[in-house]
């Protein structure tokens, strides 16, 4: 959290100039006099005014909402974003018109987003707070085809007995994989090199005597 | 249908992600047909702003690249 330590001839004094420092209004912050300015005589013994002035805590939710508000306008592809409540973390859905824009070629726009959504947020608040982006179901869709992949390329490994890399992807979707494919006797699953090129080997399972 | 602010749309992005919002400056011009973007913070920022490995600088080059082909045009963002 910012805060500052200022001292003036006043504490009026102090408290503007410390909201200049944080480039704050006075409802974004909260002030604690630590000394009252005081009157000394012909000039000697007197004391400024120290004040402590740290900005208040943003609701995390509504700046993550009103940031990509903001930034969803000025790329020029406006959408309405709602929140959809779940125990484990705040996941943000994206609606709008040219949605595929804001998705981009294999979710790398929307991953994008919402890494810079986090940080955003997380710049502000004093607990890491995680946020997760979704455009027209994306995500699902995506784990759904990726799920898909795996099943299709175990087969293959299976059958052929051969070791199969799948394309880099990040770790959300290497672990999609790797959940998929848990509980099959044949293969077996890691992941290789180093990110972002990161990616899942599938692999026939040695058998052991 | 909104109007693309790629200048805006840059500093958004990174007075969001730094300490010092006031010391943040963008600056635009063309080069041939690509339009090329000059972004500075405070010394302080550097880091923030292109992340480990350059991970930071890379997703605010994925959103404006994004926002750009949108409009058809060739985008440049240049850390300075």
């Amino acid at each position: 959290m910012k805060q500052t330590t200022v001292t003036g001839k006043t504490v009026e004094e102090a408290v503007s100039a410390a909201l200049i420092e944080l480039q704050a209004s006075r409802e974004e912050v909260e002030i604690h006099v630590l000394e009252e300015a005081k009157r000394g005589f012909f000039g000697f013994g007197g004391k400024q005014a120290t004040v402590a002035v740290s900005l208040k805590e943003k609701d995390p939710v509504a700046y993550a909402i009103a940031f990509l508000q903001e930034v969803t306008e000025q790329m020029g592809v406006p959408v309405t974003i709602s929140l959809q409540e779940s125990s484990e973390d705040i996941a943000l859905q994206l609606a709008g018109e040219k949605i595929a824009i804001l998705i981009g070629k294999r979710g790398q726009t929307l991953n994008a987003l919402q890494y810079l959504t986090n940080l955003a947020v997380n710049q502000y608040s004093d607990h890491y707070v995680r946020i997760s982006l979704d455009a027209e179901n994306y995500r699902q869709r995506r784990q759904e085809s990726l799920e898909r992949l795996a099943l299709h390329t175990a087969q293959k490994v299976a059958a052929t007995l051969k070791a199969v890399a799948l394309e880099p992807m990040p770790s959300n979707e290497r672990k999609i994989i790797h959940l998929a494919l848990r509980t099959n006797q044949r293969i077996e699953t890691t992941s290789e090199g180093v990110e972002p090129f990161r990616k899942v080997l599938i692999r026939p399972k040695r058998i052991k005597n | 249908m909104g109007e693309t602010m790629i200048a805006e749309l840059i500093e958004t992005i990174v007075k969001a992600l730094v300490d010092h919002p006031e010391e943040v400056r963008v600056t635009e011009h063309m080069d041939g047909n690509k339009l090329v973007y000059q972004l500075s913070v405070h010394s302080i920022d550097m880091g923030k702003v292109i992340g480990k490995q350059g991970r930071v600088a890379k997703a605010i080059r994925t959103v404006v690249n994004a926002a750009g082909a949108h409009n058809n045009k060739q985008i440049a963002l240049e850390i300075v």
